[in-house]
């Protein structure tokens, strides 16, 4: 499952690209302590580590909210942009224009994405920008104390907001029709899906959604309610089980291959993710199939985790923009600055 | 009857939608390459077919090309606003007008010119009938053309020009022409005295607008990076950004070195180029007064995160719906304090579109140097009219990129550096960029709870060390910001301050102060903020300062005051905001409701002890101008067909 071949010699503490787990990490967390946002910057830190990605070529982006706090506890060595709350998105679109070779990572919440940022959410699903797009769910406003967000359940009931009367927003579904290209859900308190889904995620060339169940523990972890650890642990519904093969494993293909109901998706990067169907014949390149299952796991009170869809097929932002090979952000006044004659032409034109 | 050369206004009223525009060019393009100072304006409603709309076209053998009220030539050929065209004929003027509008002629005091607009397309068999309505325009500039004298082969100069040299609707429109011409020949008596008569004034001139300059500006400064969001009168900024990049920055592999992205609001798009901007970009926005409002919270976050960035805001009346197609010079308090929170913007004031091309570029100097957002204020009679111009002028500066440290910079300093560190006592701190590869490259952004190594604190003491650096980046700005121009009178008593698109309006109302009214005053146009030490040295001078701009509440007199309280009592603000383009007549109005002949008679002894006072006003003009200007201020109708 670990990707990273051991090399004779190596020092086991480092991986491929040189460096510790240590280079990953970041400042101490100032959640909550057992908040599932932690336990997913600390998965964030170890898919790094593990797929030997240099924190330089990461950026990292967040909105408002506690989950959008979390860029500071992971990835030290990254760039970073703590933006308005809703607003991720946009800064996001626009940072990766920089440098269109860096790969980026956004947390948000699902007030952060549902409510006051459904607009940004869903535009940058359908402009396919290069970013594994987190949101950290908990049904829930932390920072503002307990207010309820756009995802909680009807019926929820909170301490000082009495019962939730509206419908929730669905995360994964929105991504969907608004056309995302890698669409995920998974649950903080299974970790090591955490971890497998974020490496695909990181290996896809293109918007990628992850949508992590990430029970908040301090106003709402009920156990009857959706977004709580005793709830997610006793109503989780796997989709498949799933494992990220690094590029230059391919190697160890071969074994996991022989299973059956197994089905690979090869990543832009030559990748693999191989996903064991516990559902048979579930083909996670099919829209259809994906809003199927959502809907088949809200009626039945599951909380569906697993890859939902991936389209490899689509080409990123930055691609479709056609821009020239060296970063934008190293070009200088030579390749940016018409020569004199060209405003000669352009006063000519000028009638 | 006398000749009336170079010197006049014709006002074409007509459908909106229905075409007018390329007959309106054509006419102001002829005069222009007949060497006349000549100007077009498009007084439009906020609609796409069918509510009147009105073209003005000034030409002035002096040069004085700002919109007027008069209304020497009128054509009508929009029955709705008929009667109401007749009605503004300047007496002594001209009025042509379609004849198959039959409406009763009211007026004997002006030359009556009806048009067989129809008839005439019909008889043209080389007009398809289903091109009859685009092209029936064209019968009007050719009636006129024969009537003023207008040069055919100029003409056919600004059609060859706007349909981009085809040959086939260069040939129809100018047939049209040509049969209007005729048909006034065969059967029209000129009754005016209006004639145009060539002249050498336009020689290496250019014609633009200045949204089309502003973008040419920005493209040759290097644009890297361009977030939008439609929205009247600023669209066509934007559109002319994606027509001249592929153009100008075209390569020989096809690959872009920029990217323009529609962004889903304004929000997105102020986000997208401050994401640019704060990845190393050249990146801009721009935007109108409604756009402005919704960038406001990225725009703090930006002055805050010190985030460079260009955010251009093509001015216009009001929120909502109503008067989305006015000019206006509103924003300019609200731009100059944008974001929650302490804040002072550095804002850029072009004055025509020769500015508009320099401040295109200039603007991502300023912002890369002084890291923060840097507004320029156009205006919608600036951005979307036709201004002639000297030709643009190519940077005389190398792109100044600002304090960046790459790799080879941090291995110098051995990775140790802090965003926000004030090294050279000029409150701007050195930045890297993702991209670096140097592990000690990176820092985290957010808003105002940080330290000089960009670590997050809420402590007071750091909070309030920053806040004094802000500030004090303000002060560099002063160093880099265009200065004000001045425009000085021999003898001056008094001074004019304004900026932006009026001053042509200004100049005109200068020299009618000094010519019929003996008020000899001296005109600053401002540039920027923060304001140059130019600015306080001519507000020291006088102890009359009239401060003129198109708004409500003389938003460049409250900075004024704000930043110079010692010269605010001398400030007397002369605002007024109706949509329309500056005229000489409201800033001279304006000017002389206001003036105390007494005190401006007393400088001039002090300045000039041994010549006369020449300052003189006559008390009963002074009170019929105060009048003018209640009646505006209480929302009455100003009359704006008088003659001075």
């Amino acid at each position: 499952m670990t990707e990273a071949l051991p090399v004779a010699g190596a020092n086991p503490n480092v991986n491929l690209a040189g460096l510790s787990k240590n280079d990953y990490r970041g400042a101490p967390s100032t959640l909550c302590q057992g908040c599932g946002h932690n336990s997913i910057s600390n998965q964030i830190v170890t898919a790094l580590y593990e797929m030997n990605i240099v924190p330089e070529d990461v950026v990292k982006f967040s909105g408002i909210g506690c989950s959008s706090k979390s860029p500071t506890y992971f990835l030290n060595r990254s760039f970073g942009f703590n933006s308005l709350h809703g607003r991720m998105p946009s800064i996001a679109t626009g940072a990766l224009f920089g440098d269109q070779h860096l790969k980026g990572i956004g947390v948000s919440g699902d007030g952060d994405s549902a409510s006051i940022g459904m607009g940004q959410f869903k535009h940058i699903m359908r402009r396919n920008v290069n970013l594994v797009y987190i949101v950290e769910n908990n049904g829930v406003y932390g920072l503002t104390k307990g207010q309820f967000s756009a995802t909680a359940d009807k019926g929820l009931k909170l301490k000082k907001q009495g019962e939730n009367i509206y419908m929730p927003v669905d995360i994964c579904m929105e991504a969907l029709v608004s056309n995302a290209t890698f669409v995920a859900r998974s649950f903080a308190g299974n970790p090591k899906q955490v971890k497998e889904l974020l490496k695909a995620a990181l290996s896809h060339d293109g918007i990628a959604v992850l949508d992590i169940i990430s029970p908040c523990v301090t106003f709402n972890n009920q156990v009857n309610a959706y977004h709580s650890y005793t709830w997610g642990k006793d109503h989780e519904e796997p989709l498949q089980e799933i494992s990220y093969i690094a590029p230059r494993n391919e190697i160890m293909l071969e074994n996991e291959m022989a299973e059956g109901e197994v089905r690979e998706v090869t990543l832009h990067d030559g990748s693999t993710v191989i996903l064991k169907n516990l559902e048979k014949g579930y083909d996670v390149t099919s829209r259809f199939e994906a809003l199927r299952v959502m809907e088949e796991a809200q009626q039945n009170n599951w909380m569906l985790t697993g890859l939902l869809y991936v389209d490899t097929s689509k080409p990123n932002l930055t691609t479709t923009h056609n821009l020239v090979d060296s970063p934008l952000n190293r070009l200088t006044e030579a390749d940016l600055r018409p020569a004199p004659d060209a405003l000669d032409r352009v006063n000519a034109l000028m009638f | 009857m006398n000749k009336i050369i170079n010197e006049f206004s014709i006002t074409v009223g007509t459908v909106n939608g229905s075409g007018s525009s390329t007959a309106n060019n054509t006419i102001l393009r002829a005069i222009f390459k007949m060497g006349i100072p000549v100007s077009g304006k498009n007084l439009f409603p906020s609609n796409i077919q069918g509510l009147p709309t009105w073209y003005t076209i000034r030409a002035n053998k002096d040069g004085f090309i700002a919109h007027n009220e008069q209304r020497d030539i009128v054509i009508a050929m929009n029955p709705n606003s008929f009667a109401r065209d007749l009605a503004s004929v300047t007496p002594g003027g001209a009025f042509f007008y379609a004849d198959d509008i039959k409406q009763p002629i009211t007026r004997t005091d002006v030359a009556i010119y009806p048009m067989p607009v129809k008839t005439i397309v019909r008889n043209d068999a080389n007009v398809p009938s289903d091109f009859r309505d685009h092209v029936a325009n064209m019968v009007y500039v050719g009636v006129l053309a024969q009537m003023i004298d207008m040069d055919m082969d100029k003409i056919y100069a600004a059609l060859d020009f706007h349909f981009k040299k085809k040959q086939k609707p260069i040939d129809m429109n100018f047939n049209v022409v040509k049969a209007g011409a005729e048909w006034a020949k065969a059967n029209l008596v000129k009754k005016d005295a209006f004639y145009l008569e060539h002249m050498n004034k336009t020689d290496g001139l250019i014609m633009a607008d200045g949204n089309m300059a502003g973008a040419l500006g920005a493209i040759f400064g290097g644009v890297q990076f361009v977030g939008w969001y439609p929205i009247t009168p600023a669209t066509s900024l934007a559109e002319s950004l994606n027509d001249y990049l592929p153009q100008l920055r075209k390569r020989d592999d096809g690959k872009h070195t920029y990217a323009v992205v529609q962004a889903e609001d304004e929000l997105a798009a102020l986000g997208m180029s401050i994401g640019a901007g704060w990845s190393g970009l050249r990146s801009m926005t721009s935007t109108s007064g409604p756009g402005l409002s919704l960038m406001t919270e990225f725009a703090g976050l930006a002055y805050y995160a010190e985030v460079p960035v260009v955010i251009w805001d093509v001015q216009r009346i009001g929120p909502s719906t109503g008067l989305p197609t006015r000019t206006s010079q509103g924003d300019l308090t609200f731009t100059y304090f944008i974001g929650h929170g302490d804040s002072q913007s550095v804002v850029l004031l072009p004055g025509d579109v020769y500015e508009c091309f320099e401040f295109g570029w200039k603007s991502f100097d300023i912002a890369e140097r002084i890291q923060t957002p840097v507004f320029v204020l156009s205006d919608l009679d600036m951005g979307m009219n036709q201004w002639i111009s000297k030709p643009f002028a190519y940077p005389d500066t190398p792109m100044d990129r600002g304090k960046v440290l790459l790799e080879k910079d941090l291995e110098e300093l051995k990775g140790i550096w802090g965003r926000y560190l004030d090294k050279d006592s000029d409150g701007i701190g050195y930045r890297t960029f993702p991209g670096n590869k140097h592990p000690m490259s990176s820092y985290f952004t957010r808003g105002t709870g940080h330290d000089e190594y960009a670590k997050y604190t809420e402590e007071a003491d750091v909070y309030l060390k920053n806040m004094d650096r802000l500030k004090k980046k303000n002060e560099t700005a002063k160093k880099y910001v265009p200065a004000p121009v001045l425009h000085p009178v021999k003898g001056a008593t008094v001074g004019i301050i304004a900026f932006g698109s009026t001053e042509a309006a200004i100049l005109e109302a200068q020299a009618q102060l000094i010519k019929n009214h003996g008020v000899k005053a001296d005109f600053l146009r401002i540039r920027a903020i923060p304001f140059t030490k130019e600015v306080d040295a001519f507000l020291k001078k006088y102890d009359q300062v009239f401060i003129v701009e198109m708004n409500r509440d003389g938003q460049m007199a409250q900075i004024l005051m704000t930043e110079y309280p010692q010269y605010a009592p001398n400030f007397k603000t002369v605002a007024y905001g109706d949509g329309m383009p500056a005229s000489a007549k409201w800033v001279r109005e304006g000017i002389l409701a206001k003036y105390e002949a007494k005190k401006a008679a007393s400088v001039s002894k002090k300045a000039a002890p041994a010549k006369k006072a020449v300052a003189k006003k006559t008390p009963a003009k002074k009170s019929s101008a105060k009048k003018v200007i209640k009646k505006a201020a209480t929302g009455k109708t100003v009359k704006k067909t008088s003659r001075k």
